[in-house]
């Protein structure tokens, strides 16, 4: 069976007439397979809410190929629509309307779908029904905006950044949704920049930065191309030299270690057995007559693939790269 | 498993967003109301304001006073004619009498190009004429016209009837239009299999349905407080509000096809509806203005709408003798309303 979702080479130019055109996409390819969960994960600016919104059909891309569900935009709209749920970034819903009356509006606009109030049960909002939009706090909108997304019982269902800005339990309402997508053997593509959701949610990962995909994968084998699925992070009492010199260089032959870095007022490096690495840390420290001043080890998470794939960490603004 | 029309679920949807929302209905409907009473206040018959004259001292002015004195129409002040002159140029009396000794002749002084000088003039001097003896040679007989059906009221209701049909189409579609844009609600619309067409159509058959009470409410008003009558058939004026409110919700989704902020939808409406406000025959008749421009402002559909109006309420016109209007406002509004869908930016 082919794929659910499959693009290739795609490039998008905002303001190509502009002096200064942005390339939000530089050539990114993607294949979502049938029934998972897939995951674009990037930090702002990277270009996924570009690429999903050209995989919705609501964006031109300048060039590339689009297919979902074997179909192609342009050709096949009506189809897509039909089957296809999107939850875009931002939507302010109508304020004055209700909760049902909201997604029975939903509903009616595809052939088949699913029930309002059974949408309304997976959502958890079958207790707000008459409540108007404008009274339902963020997270509740979000599920709404989501129930809407669902009411045409989608096969293939987008979801950009469904939980920024929301509280950890709402974050986690959402996931719950989309793993009973997922149980119904449906395909959903999520955006995000937390890495937590990515690593908990998804059962693939595509790393995407300035407008590419630079790693895909399942969490587990992202992290796995660390070399070492632990971190070791710690700080020196004043050092004499500057981190990125001879010291750093010294810790990376340590045994087990497979990376290294300096980061803010210490080194972090990542190993395969801490247990081997942590004693040969502190006899290399003792030697050159440092104190540590702080230590601490934890698993690898797909936030060290990121840095160690571009030397920047998910959360920092790429501010040059924004597009406008 | 029960059925679902787009269209159905759409037009409730805007009917539910106009009620919920107390500002939209009193914008839609308190004030027109408002408005149309203002100015009809403001318009309506009154008694001819009376006549400030100034007259200089002297023995030859003193005469005239009783004359005067006894006409209601006019106010009379006696001074010096240094403090004559003084009180007609701040605008105190209209006009100063005065006897100039050397020509032996009565002098006006007044300012010709206002318009109340002038008639003060006139009213002055055929008054002075009579009481010294003149004769009128010709003979005429008055008929004054302040009966309901003839006054300049009666001529300014249907004129503001139009303009709140303009005004409600193009306010009214306009802004719901780009606030439903600057939502994103637009564009999660069309991610969504609805026909667009069934959107545009549901927001200008919200707007049909929102003028039945607003017209009902202004002739209410109109008669309430005006007595204003109807010379024609409701249904005729049914049918005639009712194109040129569909023509105006074409253009009003026209004019915001394309916008993206509210302040840029404002200005476009003004734009569009300024010229209409003061050539399409609202507060004084569109023919008054230069032959030249006649073609141009008998093209702009207010005018036709206004025109439409009078003749349904003030001459009882039936239709088939309006089908010219009517073409030229359902013109207006089907080209508009296509162009609209041409153009609209959904995104």
């Amino acid at each position: 069976m082919s794929d659910a979702v499959r693009c290739c080479d795609l490039r998008k130019r905002y303001d190509p007439r502009k002096k200064e055109p942005v390339d939000a996409l530089v050539g990114l390819d993607l294949e979502v397979r049938h029934g998972e969960c897939f995951g674009l994960l990037g930090p702002n600016g990277a270009g996924k809410t570009t690429t999903i919104e050209i995989l919705e059909g609501l964006l031109e891309p300048t060039s590339g190929s689009v297919e979902l569900l074997g179909m192609r935009w342009g050709s096949d709209d009506n189809q897509l629509r039909q089957r296809i749920g999107i939850s875009l970034q931002e939507t302010r819903l109508a304020e004055k309307l209700t909760v049902t009356e909201t997604v029975r509006l939903f509903r009616s606009f595809y052939r088949q779908g699913r029930d309002p109030g059974e949408v309304l049960e997976v959502v958890s909002l079958t207790d707000k029904p008459n409540a108007w939009v404008q009274k339902l706090s963020g997270g509740q909108k979000q599920r709404l905006a989501v129930a809407c997304a669902l009411v045409g019982d989608p096969q293939l269902l987008f979801l950009d950044e469904p939980t920024t800005g929301l509280d950890p339990q709402s974050r986690r309402e959402i996931w719950e949704i989309v793993r009973q997508q997922k149980s119904r053997g449906y395909t959903t593509l999520i955006t995000t920049h937390y890495m937590d959701e990515a690593e908990r949610l998804c059962d693939r990962i595509a790393v995407v930065d300035r407008g590419k995909v630079i790693a895909v994968g399942t969490p587990d084998e992202l992290i796995a191309r660390l070399g070492g699925d632990h971190v070791i992070e710690f700080a020196l009492e004043n050092p004499a030299e500057s981190q990125d010199g001879p010291l750093k260089e010294s810790y990376s032959e340590l045994p087990s270690v497979t990376g290294s870095r300096a980061e803010a007022d210490g080194f972090v490096l990542t190993v395969r057995e801490p247990h081997v690495c942590l004693p040969a840390l502190l006899e290399h420290t003792a030697r050159s007559n440092y104190a540590l001043a702080r230590l601490t080890t934890r698993h690898a998470s797909l936030e060290d693939v990121f840095v160690n794939l571009t030397g920047r960490h998910l959360t920092e603004a790429d501010e040059e790269h924004v597009p406008a | 498993m029960r059925s679902y029309s787009p269209f159905r679920e759409l037009f409730l949807a805007r009917m539910r967003e106009f009620y919920r929302e107390p500002a939209a209905v009193f914008w839609t409907y308190g004030f027109p109301i408002l408005l149309t009473a203002g100015l009809g206040l403001a318009f309506r018959n009154k008694a001819p304001e009376q006549i400030h004259v100034g007259l200089a001292d002297s023995a030859e002015v003193a005469q005239l006073a009783t004359a005067l004195d006894a006409d209601e129409r006019f106010i009379v002040e006696s001074a010096s004619a240094t403090e004559c002159a003084r009180l007609l140029r701040v605008g105190r009396i209209d006009i100063m009498v005065s006897f100039d000794d050397e020509a032996g002749a009565y002098e006006y002084r007044f300012d010709p190009t206002q318009p109340e000088a002038v008639r003060a003039r006139l009213l002055l001097d055929d008054t002075l004429q009579r009481s010294a003896g003149r004769e009128d040679v010709l003979q005429v007989a008055e008929v004054q016209v302040t009966e309901p059906g003839s006054r300049y009221i009666d001529f300014l209701v249907p004129g503001l009837i139009g303009m709140n049909l303009m005004g409600g189409g193009l306010w009214g579609i306009g802004f719901v239009t780009v606030d439903m844009r600057i939502r994103k609600l637009l564009k999660r619309l069309v991610a969504t299999p609805m026909r667009r067409r069934d959107l545009l159509l549901s927001i200008i058959s919200g707007r049909m349905v929102f003028t039945v009470p607003e017209m009902t409410i202004l002739l209410f008003v109109a008669w309430l407080m005006f007595k204003i009558p109807f010379a024609g058939s409701l249904l005729s004026f049914a049918v005639v509000a009712a194109v040129g409110a569909l023509s105006f919700a074409g253009i009003g989704l026209l004019v915001a096809s394309r916008a993206q902020k509210l302040e840029t939808i404002s200005g476009l409406m003004n734009l569009v509806m300024l010229p209409m406000w003061l050539c399409s025959g609202v507060f004084f008749s569109s023919e008054r203005f230069p032959a030249a421009l006649q073609p141009v402002i008998q093209a702009l559909p207010l005018t036709q709408l206004n025109n439409a109006l009078r003749a349904v309420m003030l001459e009882g016109s039936g239709l088939g003798s309006q089908w010219m209007r009517l073409s030229i406002l359902t013109a207006w509004g089907v080209v508009s309303f296509l162009l609209a869908l041409k153009w609209f930016r959904w995104t």
